[in-house]
């Protein structure tokens, strides 16, 4: 019992030193995207390999999430004679939750996954202490980059999700099971708000591209400077920025669509 | 103490440095000096913190107690941007040689130029290639640092550790895992920097015949202490155990063979747990 008790209080505090850690290291790399402002091409790069370089798994993701969303959702809908409807609900589930969401988890996967593996091999190749000693600022020189890059890259790689998505549903709904195209896309016209739906959906994934670049960035810095400590910390940064983006899904539905 | 190094003259001045890694003492008090324009060499077995020592110089690691001087200055009370100016003038060559690896030899050399000055890039490129000439490396510009042997990786690194002109130059382990040839281009190309750009070098090495062969002075470390110092030849003829263990490479000696282990009769005739 004792041994618990102290196996627990031991990791409770490694959990809250290492979320210090984190948070410091977020306020040095915000801190350090003020440097990054007057040097474009640093950003470019990285907005590059963040996110052009996520386009394909996005685009092919979407179009099928919004194929398979056409096809559920005109089973369900044609029971009650309102496939017609078809439109406003894959829209609505797609920029409401799935295109930012799945995008998130996608983009973890995808670029969280790199960014983590590459800042920790720059480590554990001594690059990041080389550069210290170089008199550059790797927070400044390396991290805010790559962090401004993925929060930009999010809420685009989101809109592009849900945009291939709503046509995909198309094709299926109107392509293959005829429902009325017209009605397809005016019903969605109609019924989706700029505000509570679009916006909503693109504070999601700003807050998403927020975390996962965090997580990811801030595993990478604080990885053991070996093979093995490096293959860690890439799958800690899956799996947490997972967690974080389903956890703070739920959060933010709440306070958006609460009240409804 | 020996004080054939007089801290007048001295670049870099450790005193009575003591540094912990968890709750093995790497550093226990120890004061040593590195006299300007000379190649000062730290030996001794791995793990006794040599790396360290460079880092804490380099102002990377703070010491629990004790001063690190470094041309006047306290590296441990300087501030941020202070200490980044003072690492302007200090190059570091790490043993992997920390090459950027997203970008080429050639960039990688104009790497702290391009960092730190405003020169257009004609000069830069014209520097550059000085640099890589100097290291024999002129050719290899176009080269990815994954497309480089680990003696030119070096090499490379020490042209970017010299871009900027600095007043000295830390080495750590330069001559690890090299093969002969470039084990003798590094000798050279270190005794020669140091003589052509009249630079300060610290070597920090458990190469005995390298070292010795460059060195001006030799500190010897082990535990975190001192134990031996002075030139090349003072050191070959020292006649301290230690030193002699070390640098003739015996197998046994005040460094042991075993590592601390109950005695091995009774622990071959004891039962019970599984080890």
């Amino acid at each position: 019992m004792i041994e618990f008790l102290q196996q627990l209080g031991k990791n409770t505090r490694t959990g809250f030193t290492k979320l210090g850690r984190g948070t410091f290291f977020l306020l040095q790399t915000i801190s350090g995207i003020l440097s990054v402002l007057p040097r474009p091409r640093l950003l470019f790069n990285q907005m590059y390999s963040v996110g052009v370089l996520s386009f394909l798994i996005i685009t092919i993701s979407g179009l099928f999430v919004g194929m398979v969303l056409g096809l559920q959702g005109y089973y369900t809908l044609s029971d009650f004679g309102a496939e017609e409807s078809l439109g406003v609900m894959v829209a609505a589930s797609l920029v409401r939750e799935l295109g930012p969401v799945v995008s998130a988890l996608l983009f973890a996967g995808r670029a969280g996954s790199a960014l983590t593996a590459e800042i920790g091999l720059m480590k554990a190749t001594e690059q990041l202490s080389g550069m210290e000693m170089m008199a550059v600022d790797p927070i400044k020189r390396i991290i805010s980059p790559r962090f401004l890059a993925g929060f930009l890259s999010m809420p685009l790689l989101a809109a592009l999700f849900s945009a291939v998505g709503i046509i995909g549903g198309q094709l299926v709904g109107s392509g293959l099971l005829g429902v009325d195209e017209g009605a397809y896309w005016s019903q969605m016209q109609a019924k989706l708000d700029f505000q509570d739906d679009i916006i909503n959906g693109v504070i999601k994934s700003v807050v998403f591209g927020f975390a996962a670049s965090w997580i990811a960035l801030f595993e990478g810095y604080d990885a053991i400077p070996t093979s093995e400590g490096v293959s860690r910390a890439t799958t800690r940064t899956v799996v947490n920025s997972a967690f974080s983006i389903l956890g703070l899904d739920f959060i933010l539905t709440t306070l958006m669509f609460g009240d409804k | 103490m020996d004080n054939s190094v007089s801290p007048q003259n001295s670049l870099v001045s450790v005193q009575n440095l003591s540094f912990s890694r968890g709750n093995k003492k790497i550093f226990d008090d120890i004061s040593l000096e590195f006299e300007r324009g000379k190649i000062t060499a730290i030996m001794g077995p791995s793990g006794t913190g040599k790396t360290t020592l460079l880092k804490l110089i380099g102002g990377q690691l703070f010491p629990e107690q004790g001063t690190i001087i470094v041309d006047g200055n306290n590296v441990h009370r300087l501030r941020r941007s202070e200490l980044y100016n003072l690492r302007k003038r200090m190059g570091m060559l790490f043993q992997s040689g920390a090459l950027l690896t997203d970008m080429n030899v050639f960039d990688n050399v104009a790497f702290p130029l391009r960092e730190h000055t405003h020169l257009p890039e004609s000069m830069i490129r014209t520097l550059v290639l000085m640099k890589l000439q100097a290291v024999g490396l002129r050719g290899a510009r176009n080269l990815m640092p994954n497309e480089l042997s680990g003696g030119m990786a070096r090499r490379i690194a020490l042209a970017r550790a010299i871009a900027l002109d600095p007043m000295m130059i830390m080495y750590d382990e330069p001559f690890t895992g090299q093969d002969p040839i470039s084990k003798g281009a590094l000798v050279h190309l270190i005794k020669s920097l140091n003589t052509i750009l009249s630079l300060t070098s610290i070597i920090v090495s458990h190469d005995v015949q390298e070292t010795a062969a460059i060195a001006d002075y030799i500190y010897v470390i082990s535990e975190g202490k001192v134990v031996g110092q002075g030139t090349p030849k003072e050191i070959e003829q020292s006649e301290s155990d230690w030193v002699q263990q070390f640098m003739t490479g015996a197998a046994d000696g005040p460094a042991h063979f075993h590592y601390p282990a109950k005695d091995y009769v009774d622990d071959l005739l004891s039962t019970g747990k599984r080890y």
